[in-house]
C-alpha cells in the first residue's frame, strides 16, 4: 500500500514553489470529482510509493468556498497518512490559524515553516522548539524558494506517516468551550469515528451545516446538543462561530508572542511595502498598470504572439518554414542559388560601369535572388494566370458555344485557339492579404501568360534551413505506405485529422505567451494589485478586477482569453469573465470586419471600430443582466483578498505553471475539437451518396452535406437578412475559425468581373429581397452584410474557443448555457441590425419583423434595467 | 456608531463587532478580523473603493461596503 501525504496551506505560502520540490515537477494534474478546482498530486521524489496530494490553497476549514469544501472532504473522508502544513513565516499569526484547525483532524502533521531565509533578513527570530511544543507538532524551517531543509521535511513527514504518530492536542479553547465540546463529543461518539470525534464535535458546537448533513443526527441529538451550544452562547455573549473563530486567533497570538521576536521596524519599511508604496499609489498605479498591461498585449497579442500564431498554423501545420533566421541566410542558401546570385551581380555591375562611363543615369539597384523575391514573382504569375486562363475560357465559350463547359470539365487546362488567345486581355487585381484592399491592377495579354507559365514553383529548401510542415511530411509518409494523394484515406488524414489537430496546436505557443506572463503576474504578487485597481469597475456589471485581463487578452484570441480565467477565484465570476470574454472581437473576426468594411464601407474609420465597442457594451450590459438571473444572483461574491507581498517568482516555478496549462489546453480542448473537426470535414467532403468533393471549389460546397444542411436551416436567419445557403454556409465555416467567413464568401461569390469583393457584393445583393430599385437594393446589400458581420462576431467564437469554454466551464450545463447565450446575443444584436437597418435607412416601413425586433428590444431593455429580483430560496 | 468605512487613510482602530453574518462574516473572522484586533488603513484604491488594510501583520483588501458592517472603536 503506497503512503498518502498531503501538503495544506494558505494561499501565496509557497505551497506550489513546496510541491514541486518535493515531487520534481512530476505530477498529474486533474479537476476534484464535480468541480473546477485543480487537483494536483506528484510522487515525492526518492521514494518509493509515496503520492504527495496538493490541496487547494485556503485560510481555513469553513464549509463556504468551493477550495475549503474540496479540502475538507479529502481529509475528513480520505484521510491521508499525513499532513505536510506550510506556513509562511512572514506571516505566521493568520497562516497558523489554519494550523489548528489542521491539529484537530487527528492525522500525523508536521509543520514546514517557509520563508525562513526572509524571516532572518528582516531580523526577525522565530523560535521553532518553542513553536512546536505550543502546537504539540513537528516544525521543520525550510525555503522552499532555495530548496533549503525540503530533504529533512521530506524525511520527517514520512517516517510520521510510517510511525501514525499523532501529537497532543494544544489548548486552543478556554473552558466554557472545552466543557461544551466535551459534552458534544459525549452525544456523537457511537456515530463517529474516533479519530474525526474531536473534529466534528467543534464542527458541531459552530452549527456547521456541512457536518450535520453528514451526520444526519436523529432530532433528539441536535436539540440536546443546541443546549449545550446555546448555554455556552450566552455565558460567552457571542455566537458560536465568533467564540471558536476569536478564540483560535487569541491562542494563536498567545502562541506567537512567545515563540516570535519581531525587529522593531518604525518607518523602516520592507522592499515589499516599497514596491507597493508606487505600484498601488493614488496617482501613478494606473498609468502604471495601462504600461504593463500594453506591454503584456505587445508581446502577447501583437508581436511575438502574433508570429508564432502564423508560425504555428502556416509553417509548422502549412506548407513548412525556414529553420530560425535562415532563409537567404549565406549559410544555407543553395549554391547554384548563390552562382546565379554572383552572375547577376557582375552582369549588373557591367552594366552599371557602361551606364556611368557613357554618362547617363543609373539609379537602379541590385536585388539578389532570395527567397522572398522568388516565392513572391511566383504568386504573382500564379495569380495572372489564373486571372487569363478565366478571360480566355469565357471568350473561347463565346466563340464556340457549342463547346461551353468541355474546357471546365478537362483537368488541364489547354489553349485550343490561339488566335483568339492572342486578342484576349484580362486585368488581374492584386489585393493586400491582410485588408483585402486592392493594393494594384495589371493587364496581362497572352505573351504575359505563356511568360509566367515558364515560372517554375522555387523550391524553398535552396533558399534556408527548410522544414516541411506536419502535412507533407504525413502526406509523403502515407504515400510511402501506398495511401495517396485523392484517396479517401488520405483525404481523411491530412484534411480532417492533422489539420484538426493543427487547429488545436497553432494556437499553443500564444496560449503558452499569455500563460508565461499571467504566472509571472500571479506568482510575484501584482495580480492582486490588478484585482485590487479595477475592482471598482468590473464589480458594476457583475465581474472582478481580474476580469480585465481575460477582456484584454480577448482582443488578441479568444482561446487564451477563457484559458485566463483560470485566475478568478470565485466561481460565478469566473463563469461570467467565460461567457463574456469572447465577445470582445478577437484577430480572427478582425478579417471579417476588414473584408466587409472594404465591400460595403469603403473608407469608413466608423464601422471598425463601431465594432469593439458594441463588444464592449455587450459585456457591460450583459453583465448586469446575468447578474440579475437568478443563477448569478445567488451569492454575491464579498471581496476580502489578500494582498501578498511582492517577491522575485522562480523563474522554474513560472514555466511549471505556464506548461500544466498549456498541457490542460492542449489535451482538453484537443479531444473535443479533434472530434469536430472530423465530424465537419465530413459533412464538408461529402455528398450524400458519400462522394468525396472538393471543398474547396465552389462545386464542392453546392453539393456536399453540409450544403443541404444550411439550406435546411437557412429560414432561421431569414429575419437577420441572409436567410440562403450561402449566408448559411458562410456562418456555420466560420464557426471552425472565424476569419473562414472570409474565405468562404469569397468561394461562394458568384464570378463577376471586379474581383473578389465585386462578387461578395453581389452576393449580399442577392440576398436582398426581389424587385426592389437597383439604389434601394444596394442599400439592402449594404444592410445585410452588416447584420452578417455582426452575427458572426458575437455568435459564439470559433469552434476552438467553444471546445475550451465548454471544458472551463466544468460541466455541459455550463457549456450548454454559455453556448446558447452566446447564440442569442448575436442572432439578437444581428435581428436589430437588420430590421431596424431596413427600417430606418432603405424606407422598409414596419412590418412583422420589425414589430418582432421591437418585442425582443423591450424584453432585452426589460432583463438590463429590471430592479434586483429577490430569490429567497437561493439565499437558503 | 463608528465602522471601520469611516476610519481614515493612515489610521489605526480596533474591532469591535462585526454586524454582518453568514459566509462574510466567517470570511472576515477568518482573515482574522476578529473582535479586539488592530486594523491599520493603509490605503484607497485609485478608484476610491476599495481599501488596502493592515490586519495581523499581513495585506488585506475589502471592500467599503463591507467595511461598513464592521464596527470598530477608537484604539
Amino acid at each position: 500500500m503506497s503512503l498518502k501525504i498531503a501538503l495544506a496551506g494558505n494561499p501565496n505560502c509557497g505551497k506550489t514553489t513546496l510541491f514541486n520540490n518535493l515531487t520534481g515537477g512530476n505530477e498529474y494534474v486533474g479537476n476534484w470529482p464535480g468541480v473546477t478546482v485543480e487537483k494536483k498530486n506528484g510522487d515525492l521524489k526518492g521514494y518509493k510509493d509515496i503520492v504527495l496530494q496538493d490541496l487547494p490553497g485556503i485560510y481555513s476549514l469553513s464549509p463556504y468556498t468551493l477550495e475549503e469544501v474540496v479540502t475538507r472532504q479529502y481529509l475528513v473522508d480520505e484521510r491521508p497518512d499525513a499532513i505536510i502544513n506550510i506556513v509562511d513565516g512572514t506571516n505566521i499569526e493568520r497562516n497558523l490559524y489554519l494550523t489548528t484547525q489542521l491539529l484537530e483532524l487527528n492525522i500525523p502533521m508536521v509543520i514546514a515553516l517557509n520563508m525562513m531565509d526572509l524571516v532572518t533578513k528582516n531580523g526577525d527570530e522565530i523560535d521553532i522548539e518553542k513553536l512546536a511544543k505550543a502546537l504539540g507538532c513537528e516544525v521543520m524551517p525550510i525555503s522552499a524558494l532555495e530548496g533549503n531543509g525540503c530533504k529533512e521535511l521530506a524525511a520527517k513527514a514520512v517516517s510520521l506517516a510510517q510511525e501514525k504518530k499523532v501529537g497532543e492536542h494544544p489548548h486552543v479553547f478556554t473552558g466554557a468551550v472545552e466543557h461544551a465540546i466535551a459534552h458534544i463529543e459525549e452525544s456523537i461518539q457511537e456515530k463517529v469515528d474516533s479519530q474525526v470525534l474531536r473534529w466534528f464535535a467543534v464542527k458541531l458546537f459552530e452549527r456547521d451545516e456541512k457536518a450535520l448533513e453528514k451526520l444526519a443526527l436523529p432530532k433528539e441529538i441536535t436539540e440536546h446538543l443546541e443546549k449545550h451550544v446555546v448555554e455556552c452562547e450566552n455565558e460567552l455573549e457571542d455566537d458560536s462561530e465568533s467564540i471558536i473563530t476569536n478564540q483560535r486567533y487569541a491562542y494563536v497570538k498567545k502562541v506567537t508572542e512567545q515563540a516570535v521576536r519581531k525587529k522593531q521596524r518604525e518607518g523602516n519599511l520592507t522592499l515589499s511595502d516599497k514596491i507597493d508604496k508606487v505600484v498601488t499609489n493614488r496617482v501613478l498605479a494606473l498609468p502604471i498598470f495601462a504600461v504593463v498591461i500594453w506591454f503584456m498585449y505587445w508581446i502577447s497579442v501583437s508581436t511575438i504572439g502574433t508570429w508564432l500564431t502564423d508560425w504555428a498554423n502556416d509553417g509548422v501545420f502549412g506548407d513548412g518554414w525556414h529553420f530560425a533566421f535562415t532563409a537567404d541566410s549565406a549559410l544555407f542558401t543553395a549554391k547554384e542559388v548563390k552562382e546565379r546570385n554572383a552572375a547577376a551581380l557582375k552582369e549588373f555591375e557591367a552594366r552599371k560601369a557602361a551606364a556611368l562611363k557613357a554618362g547617363e543615369k543609373f539609379e537602379e539597384e541590385f536585388e539578389p535572388e532570395t527567397w522572398e523575391s522568388v516565392s513572391g514573382a511566383f504568386d504573382d504569375a500564379q495569380k495572372r494566370i489564373e486571372t487569363w486562363q478565366a478571360a480566355y475560357t469565357k471568350a473561347y465559350e463565346e466563340k464556340h458555344p457549342a463547346a461551353e463547359g468541355e474546357n471546365k470539365e478537362e483537368e488541364e487546362f489547354e489553349v485550343q485557339d490561339t488566335e483568339l488567345a492572342k486578342t484576349v486581355k484580362a486585368t488581374a487585381i492584386f489585393e493586400d492579404e491582410e485588408s483585402g484592399e486592392i493594393d494594384h491592377e495589371e493587364e496581362v495579354t497572352y505573351e504575359q501568360y505563356l511568360e509566367d507559365k515558364k515560372v517554375e514553383e522555387p523550391n524553398p529548401s535552396l533558399y534556408g534551413l527548410w522544414i516541411p510542415g506536419v502535412p507533407s511530411i504525413i502526406g509523403g509518409l502515407l504515400d510511402k505506405i501506398g495511401i495517396h494523394d485523392g484517396s479517401f484515406l488520405y483525404s481523411l488524414i491530412i484534411n480532417g485529422i492533422v489539420a484538426g489537430v493543427g487547429t488545436v496546436f497553432g494556437f499553443l505557443p500564444q496560449i503558452l505567451i499569455v500563460f508565461l506572463f499571467l504566472a509571472f503576474m500571479e506568482d510575484c504578487g501584482y495580480m492582486a494589485r490588478v484585482a485590487f485597481i479595477m475592482d471598482r469597475i468590473f464589480r458594476r456589471f457583475g465581474l472582478s478586477g481580474k476580469s480585465f485581463i481575460p477582456m484584454l487578452v480577448g482582443t488578441g484570441c479568444g482561446v487564451p482569453a477563457v484559458m485566463a480565467t483560470r485566475t478568478i477565484e470565485n466561481l460565478n465570476d469566473r463563469r461570467m469573465t467565460i461567457l463574456l470574454a469572447t465577445f470582445i472581437p478577437c484577430g480572427a473576426k478582425v478579417a471579417i470586419i476588414a473584408m466587409i468594411v472594404a465591400a460595403f464601407f469603403p473608407g469608413s474609420n466608423l464601422v471598425g471600430p463601431s465594432m469593439y465597442f458594441v463588444g464592449i457594451a455587450i459585456v457591460v450590459f450583459g453583465g448586469i443582466a446575468l447578474k440579475k438571473t437568478k443563477t448569478f444572483a445567488g451569492e454575491a461574491a464579498p471581496f476580502v483578498m489578500e494582498l501578498p507581498a511582492y517577491h522575485w517568482p522562480s523563474l522554474k516555478g513560472v514555466f511549471i505553471h505556464t506548461w500544466e496549462r498549456g498541457k490542460a489546453y492542449a489535451i482538453k480542448a484537443g479531444t473535443i475539437i479533434f472530434a469536430a473537426c472530423i465530424v465537419l470535414y465530413f459533412l464538408m467532403s461529402f455528398d450524400w451518396h458519400f462522394h468525396l468533393l472538393d471543398p474547396e471549389t465552389a462545386e464542392g460546397l453546392e453539393q456536399c452535406m453540409l450544403h443541404d444542411i444550411g439550406q435546411a436551416f437557412a429560414w432561421i436567419f431569414k429575419p437577420l437578412g441572409f436567410g440562403n445557403w450561402q449566408g448559411t454556409v458562410a456562418c456555420v465555416s466560420a464557426e471552425i475559425a472565424k476569419e473562414q467567413a472570409t474565405a468562404t464568401l469569397a468561394m461562394l461569390a458568384p464570378d463577376v468581373d471586379g474581383g473578389t469583393l465585386k462578387g461578395v457584393q453581389t452576393l449580399f445583393a442577392q440576398m436582398a429581397p426581389a424587385n426592389l430599385e437597383p439604389a434601394t437594393q444596394a442599400l439592402y446589400a449594404k444592410i445585410i452584410a452588416f447584420s452578417f458581420m455582426v452575427c458572426n462576431l458575437f455568435f459564439p467564437p470559433c469552434l476552438v474557443a467553444i471546445a475550451t469554454t465548454w471544458r472551463e466551464m466544468g460541466s455541459a450545463k455550463w457549456g450548454c448555457i454559455a453556448i446558447g447565450f452566446q447564440l442569442m446575443v448575436g442572432y439578437i444584436i444581428a435581428l436589430f441590425s437588420y430590421q431596424f437597418g431596413v427600417m430606418l435607412f432603405a424606407g422598409a416601413g414596419v412590418g412583422a419583423g420589425q414589430i418582432i425586433a421591437i418585442l425582443v428590444l423591450l424584453a432585452v431593455l426589460y432583463f438590463i434595467f429590471r430592479p434586483m429580483p429577490k430569490f429567497e430560496e437561493v439565499k437558503k | 456608531m463608528k465602522t471601520l468605512k469611516d476610519v481614515a487613510v493612515g489610521e489605526s482602530a480596533v474591532v469591535k463587532r462585526l454586524q454582518c453574518t453568514g459566509p462574510l462574516k466567517r470570511r472576515i473572522m477568518d482573515m482574522g478580523l476578529t473582535k479586539g484586533t488592530e486594523v491599520f488603513v493603509r490605503k484607497v484604491a485609485p478608484l476610491g473603493d476599495p481599501l488596502e488594510l493592515t490586519v495581523r501583520g499581513y495585506e488585506l483588501s475589502i471592500r467599503k461596503a463591507e467595511a461598513e458592517a464592521i464596527e470598530v472603536e477608537e484604539k
